[in-house]
């Protein structure tokens, strides 16, 4: 019975506000640059941060690999924020992950330019989101996407329903438990209501013991070998046809350090999955195309991968969260018909949804996933300066005689 | 263990926070099994049950009274079959304070001495020098604090640190508090440990009309009110919150502020006011009972809280806002910040900031909302418990050092 691995990776950066106040507005139309030296909220900073501990050191070890074993291949989604960033700051990383796409073994996600959640609050600006980030990606790798994932693995009925118009084979969420029931996550399925696409659940399990656990100490399998993490991945579901390990990219370097051992862990893991004949890995669309549907999976409530719940209630959880992106998406027709191509680009760096999850006030629970991602100190200074930056959006609206 | 509790202020006679703290840790010591006997300068009729409240006052006189605050000069009257003997003011009470709490002490049986603030200090070391007992030296607020920063009254100042010097033991509400009184005064920090104020709660809902009739009309026209309470003076950092309002009131004029409280800053605050040109703005309202309806109606009128204090200890005033409703902005000098989340915290001479929270505030009611109720969950899980194991904890290490 031969088993492939789905191993995709997620990589993105958003566009920080600034430290915003509203003496500020109305007077500087930037939001996004602060300059400061060593700040979090400098975009630029955390951009040479994270190339030099996680996209570099990773990319130069995929290349490797993707070179060197001919069934070894990932999927990638990378957003047009970070694409953006790495363009003005460091061509070099954006040059690396050429050089790994170029390979031919890399798929490459649809997903929406800026990271958003326009899907719940826009279609239409979804929509051209969507299609601006496929633009992107066939400028700079010259390929067009036909997999899908929406922002933070978000996903239900709709959206599905949407990606199946759209010409998508594949669109990837959480195997959450409570909504596979009985079913694995280790199979491929279709979404309710939908003729064509299929859809691959991630492994949370394996996928978290990697991207989540393997450096913590007090975990009762500290430490994590190839060995042991392939021979679980054998085990598990010994019929099930596929493993979908789903993580963000920078879990190798960033959240899991260069000296938890994680890049040796990544070097060594393709070579050890592949040690079966049985074994290989698969890119999603081809895990779709080659794969029969299961059954139909019905998700008509709204699921994401983070978080305990599986919900959205991370980015909009409290009333000032719902308040912020409300009043963003009131201002759509009006930006629109602006016609001003600036104002534009500012509106949707602020959609990007991290924004709303540094408000998040679930501390008490989820709190330290919260606090490591924020540059805020507190989930309402992030409210107040994303307000005041809204606020310098509607004075420039109103410049032009728009009226919000 | 016995313990002999120097105060110089129980509710309802308080002026500020100790007082309250000071009944609250006593009640929740005293349902741990610590039995008190409360020392104060003056002579009230109490409804205090868990503890014995003895008055200091010498024999040949039946009662000291006050009038008005009990910090106030010449509001101490010693009497005798009800004929008013003498005034005493505020020195002339605290030395004799101390006189009568050494012969009161040299006729008690105690395990303890637990004096509160300067004022106590001095009672307290000549009781700890009469008896040999331990002493604790509570630390609520220090001259550094109150003269904001700078050296303060100096025979106060020699009196706390001579106290200071002298305990076996001091407890300071905070960190802030303690770093204080390492930096400052010069003392060991492995004798001074943190004992954070905190609150007993209640959580009865008040749903009587409230006094302040004027602005509740203006708030059901969209006015938002601003309220800050606490005696007005340079520790306060109120001149601070002035330079915020002008910038909020430039920014939205239907935004109101309310400072409440008497001191010795009313009349330079109200000029500043009216060289802002924000009188409109801004209302002054004088010394209040701090158990009575117009305190409590003040935070009930509350949109936001701002305590701008240029040093606090604690500053229990910002969870009692919370108690009534309202959000708050508190200085990031000050004690309470250390152990409250859910608020905005700004550096007291950032007025720009200040004024973009308040503004956000007012004009964001998700914003107000979401960080109330936060904040009402941490204001809920306050309890004296933690506290008040540390102080028994201490307690015994003294008494076990000394015997």
């Amino acid at each position: 019975m031969s088993k492939s691995i789905v191993l995709y990776l997620h990589a993105h950066q958003p566009w920080r506000v600034k430290p915003f106040s509203i003496f500020q507005a109305g007077q500087d139309h930037s939001y996004f640059n602060d300059e400061t030296e060593n700040k979090d909220t400098n975009n630029r900073f955390i951009i040479d941060k994270v190339a030099e501990k996680s996209y570099l050191p990773t990319n130069e070890v995929l290349k490797d690999l993707l070179v060197n074993h001919p069934n070894f291949k990932i999927s990638l989604s990378i957003t047009g924020t970070l694409i953006d960033q790495l363009e003005q700051w460091r061509p070099d990383v954006l040059q690396s992950f050429k050089e790994i796409v170029a390979t031919g073994k890399v798929e490459i996600v649809a997903e929406t330019y800026y990271h958003s959640l326009a899907f719940f609050y826009s279609r239409a600006e979804f929509v051209k989101q969507v299609a601006k980030h496929a633009n992107k990606i066939y400028e700079i790798f010259g390929v067009r996407p036909t997999s899908f994932r929406n922002t933070e693995l978000s996903y239900n009925n709709d959206l599905a329903y949407w990606a199946d118009e759209a010409g998508y084979q594949a669109i990837i969420t959480e195997g959450w438990d409570p909504v596979l029931g009985w079913r694995s996550p280790n199979y491929v399925y279709r979404p309710s209501y939908t003729e064509n696409i299929k859809l691959l659940m991630k492994n949370y399990r394996l996928s978290d013991d990697l991207a989540f656990r393997f450096s913590d100490r007090n975990w009762s399998e500290w430490p994590l070998t190839t060995e042991k993490y392939c021979h679980w991945l054998s085990e598990t579901e010994p019929n099930g046809e596929i493993v979908n390990l789903f993580m963000d990219y920078e879990t190798f370097g960033e959240h899991q350090w260069a000296d938890t051992g994680v890049f040796d862990f990544l070097r060594a893991f393709p070579a050890e999955w592949l040690k079966s004949p049985d074994h290989d890995f698969k890119t999603i669309t081809e895990a779709a195309r080659t794969c029969e549907p299961k059954d139909y999976v019905d998700i008509p409530q709204t699921i994401t991968w983070a978080d305990t719940e599986r919900d959205l209630t991370a980015w909009l959880g409290n009333p000032m969260q719902h308040d912020a992106i409300l009043a963003l998406y009131s201002l759509e027709e009006l930006i629109m018909e602006s016609d001003d191509p600036i104002l534009l680009e500012d509106w949707r760096r602020l959609q990007t949804s991290d924004h709303f999850y540094y408000m998040c006030t679930k501390w008490f629970s989820d709190g330290d996933v919260h606090a490591y991602f924020s540059p805020y100190t507190s989930p309402y200074d992030a409210f107040r300066f994303f307000m005041n930056a809204y606020r310098d959006v509607t004075y420039r609206l109103l410049e032009k005689g728009l009226n919000p | 263990m016995k313990v002999l509790m120097l105060g110089w202020e129980l509710p309802p006679h308080h002026a500020g926070g100790m007082g309250i703290a000071c009944y609250q840790m006593c009640r929740g010591l005293s349902a741990t099994g610590v039995d008190i006997e409360f020392i104060l300068p003056y002579t009230a009729e109490f409804d205090i049950p868990f503890m014995k409240i003895t008055p200091a006052h010498h024999q040949s006189v039946d009662s000291v009274r006050f009038a008005g605050g009990v910090y106030d000069t010449k509001d101490f009257a010693v009497t005798k079959s009800q004929s008013i003997l003498g005034e005493l003011d505020l020195r002339q009470q605290h030395d004799l304070y101390a006189h009568n709490v050494a012969k009161l002490a040299s006729a008690k049986e105690f395990d303890i001495i637990h004096a509160h603030d300067w004022l106590t200090f001095k009672a307290a070391m000549l009781a700890k020098q009469v008896t040999g007992k331990p002493m604790i030296a509570h630390v609520h607020a220090t001259q550094y604090d109150q003269s904001a920063g700078g050296h303060g009254n100096p025979v106060v100042r020699e009196i706390e640190q001579a106290a200071l010097m002298m305990a076996d033991q001091v407890f300071a509400v905070s960190q802030h508090t303690k770093n204080v009184i390492v930096r400052e005064y010069g003392i060991n920090p492995d004798k001074v440990h943190v004992v954070h104020n905190s609150m007993d709660v209640t959580c009865d809902i008040d749903e009587s009309t409230n006094l302040h009739k004027y602005l509740e009309l203006m708030k059901a026209n969209g006015y938002k009110v601003v309220v800050s309470a606490g005696r007005k003076t340079i520790q306060k950092g109120l001149t601070h919150l002035l330079e915020a309002a002008r910038k909020v009131v430039d920014k939205n004029p239907k935004v109101l502020f309310l400072l409440a409280g008497g001191g010795e800053q009313d009349d330079e605050l109200l000029s500043l006011a009216a060289a802002y040109g924000i009188s409109r703005n801004v209302i002054f309202e004088g010394w209040m009972n701090g158990t009575g309806k117009p305190w409590r109606d003040t935070f009930r009128i509350a949109d936001v809280f701002v305590m701008p204090s240029v040093s606090e200890p604690f500053g229990l005033v910002a969870l009692e806002a919370i108690g009534y409703g309202a959000p708050v902005i508190v200085s990031k000098q000050s004690g309470v910040g250390e152990v409250l989340r859910n608020c905005y915290k700004v550096d007291f001479w950032d007025t720009d900031a200040m004024a973009d929270m308040s503004l956000a505030l007012c004009e964001r009611p998700a914003l107000a909302r979401t960080m109330w109720e936060e904040s009402y969950r941490e204001y809920q899980s306050q309890s004296w418990s933690k506290s008040v194991d540390i102080m028994r904890h201490r307690y015994h290490h003294a008494v076990g050092a000394s015997s």
